[in-house]
This record gives C-alpha cells, sequence and structure tokens, in this order.
C-alpha cells in the first residue's frame, strides 16, 4: 500500500493549521446548518399542532351550539 | 428540473432524500481525495506545501460557484418574486462565506512559505477579499430588515450587482501582473498540472462541490421551515 507523506518537514507549520481549520470550517457549517433544520423544523410542526388542535376545539364548539336547544 | 423544484413540496420530497445522499457521497469523494493527495509525493519546486492544493483550490472553487448559486437564485428571487428563490440565496449566502474565508486562509497559509508573504494586495487576492465582503454584505444586509419581501429585494439586488466581482475573480490572473500563479486547471490546451496532483485535485473539487450541494440543500430546507414557522406564529396572533 502507497504511504501516506505525513512529514512536512518545514512546512508543518502551515500545511496542517490548513489542514485544521478547514475542518473545522465543515465542522462549523454542518453543525450549524443540521441544528438550524432541527430547530426550525420541531418549531414549525408544534406551530401546526398548536393549529389544528385550535381549529378541532372551534369546530367542537360549534357543534355543540348546532346542538344547543332553541 | 428548476421548474419541478421551484414548488416548495416537490422540493421538500426531493431534497429530504438528495441532502443525505449528496452528504455521504462528499464524505467518500473528500476521504479518497485525501487519500490520493496525501500518498502523492511532493511538488519538485514546492515540496509538502503542494499539499495545500487540495484543500485550497476545492475551496476557492466553491466561493465562486456559491456566489454564482447566491446570483442565480437571486435572480429568479427578484425577477419572478418566488419564495423558495430567496430561501435558496439566503441559505447559500452562509456556506459561500465560509468557502471564501477558507479559500484565503489556506491560500494564505500556503503564500507565507512559498511567495515569502502571508499577503499581497495583487488582484486575484483582492478580489476574492471583495467576494468574502459580498457575501458577508448580503448577509448583513438580510439580517437587518425585518420585512420579508423588502429584504429579499433589497439582498437580491446587491447579489446581482456583486456578480460583476466573478469574472474578476476568475480572469485576474490573465487581466493583470500578479503574484498569484496563473491558470493551471481550466485553460485553453488543457490543465498544466501533473496526473498525480491533478487526479486528488479532481476527486477533492466534486467532494467539495457535493458538500456544498448538500449543505445547500439543508440549509434551504431550515429556511424553508423558518418561513413557515414564522407565518404560522403570525397566523395564531391574528387568528
Amino acid at each position: 500500500m502507497t504511504p501516506l507523506h505525513l512529514e512536512a518537514g518545514k512546512y508543518a507549520a502551515f500545511i496542517w493549521p490548513a489542514y485544521a481549520i478547514t475542518a473545522l470550517g465543515f465542522i462549523g457549517m454542518i453543525a450549524v446548518t443540521l441544528l438550524r433544520a432541527r430547530r426550525w423544523r420541531r418549531e414549525a410542526e408544534r406551530l401546526e399542532k398548536a393549529r389544528t388542535a385550535a381549529k378541532g376545539a372551534a369546530a367542537d364548539e360549534t357543534a355543540t351550539k348546532a346542538g344547543d336547544p332553541p | 428540473m428548476i421548474n419541478v423544484l421551484a414548488n416548495p413540496h416537490r422540493f421538500m420530497a426531493f431534497s429530504k432524500w438528495a441532502a443525505p445522499v449528496l452528504g455521504l457521497l462528499a464524505a467518500g469523494l473528500i476521504a479518497v481525495g485525501l487519500w490520493l493527495g496525501l500518498t502523492a509525493p511532493g511538488d519538485y519546486q514546492q515540496g509538502a506545501t503542494v499539499q495545500i492544493m487540495y484543500i485550497h483550490v476545492p475551496a476557492a472553487w466553491m466561493s465562486m460557484f456559491s456566489y454564482a448559486c447566491l446570483g442565480g437564485a437571486s435572480f429568479f428571487a427578484l425577477v419572478f418574486r418566488h419564495s423558495l428563490a430567496d430561501a435558496a440565496a439566503r441559505a447559500a449566502a452562509p456556506l459561500g462565506a465560509v468557502f471564501t474565508f477558507l479559500a484565503l486562509v489556506t491560500g494564505s497559509l500556503w503564500g507565507r512559505p512559498m511567495w515569502g508573504t502571508w499577503w499581497v494586495w495583487d488582484a486575484r487576492l483582492t478580489s476574492v477579499l471583495v467576494l468574502l465582503l459580498l457575501f458577508v454584505g448580503y448577509i448583513a444586509l438580510r439580517a437587518s430588515i425585518d420585512d420579508e419581501a423588502k429584504g429579499a429585494r433589497a439582498g437580491a439586488i446587491l447579489a446581482l450587482v456583486g456578480l460583476v466581482n466573478l469574472p474578476i475573480v476568475k480572469y485576474s490572473v490573465d487581466w493583470w501582473n500578479t503574484l498569484h500563479q496563473g491558470e493551471s486547471i481550466f485553460r485553453a490546451g488543457g490543465p498544466t498540472l501533473a496526473p498525480v496532483f491533478l487526479i486528488p485535485l479532481a476527486v477533492m473539487g466534486l467532494g467539495y462541490a457535493c458538500a456544498f450541494g448538500a449543505l445547500w440543500l439543508a440549509a434551504t430546507r431550515a429556511e424553508v421551515w423558518r418561513r413557515r414557522a414564522a407565518s404560522l406564529a403570525l397566523q395564531a396572533a391574528f387568528g
């Protein structure tokens, strides 16, 4: 198997920080994107449920009123 | 394809599986690209610093590609008042800013040992810095305007005006005398890079493109949900 050339010698101080900053950039983009997506999906689902529950309650109230004796 | 995905329901159904598939593809391609790059020999002139090329050049490609996506989405948002196009534009900006920042920082870390300086105000470096400022300006502008429609229009105009910078970035090394090297991949007559460096670079480039695609789709989905939540909250508040 071809060996990895990880001995950067006198250039190590430039090469590995470049890789580290790139890795941090990717981790940051992935984390922020996924957390933001999860947060807003949950918020939208919660509000959707609340709206459905409110609609159901309003329909029940209308039905009760319609069934009331005059 | 754009017509099909312009429908938010179809977009959400498509991106639900496309984002993770692209993400897995990106992880695989970047792993293979890194392996090929780190097993390749050092350059006869630049030595081991050529390893920075495998992360610097794809980041630079993605910085320009993401701005083209921001500009394209802004065009559809401005001309057709399409909400999903605006969501896609807004989602592309932070990703483009990170790729541009990575291109500048890794370029600086490559330039110091090869050129003897971290930074010069040559046309290529300066135009890429302007690209970063355009991304940051777009993000700041959108954050500063509460009205979604007004923010979309202002952001789209800024993004479209900024498109003029893309050919300047691309051709800066031809139009001006720069410390940054000339075009060596996408040039008439073919790439000047030896296959031992070109293949890992191409694989990394594809990996970065898939990563941007996956993140862009996921970020656009988040923006669609944010707008849905905002709309539902408004409906709940005002009946």
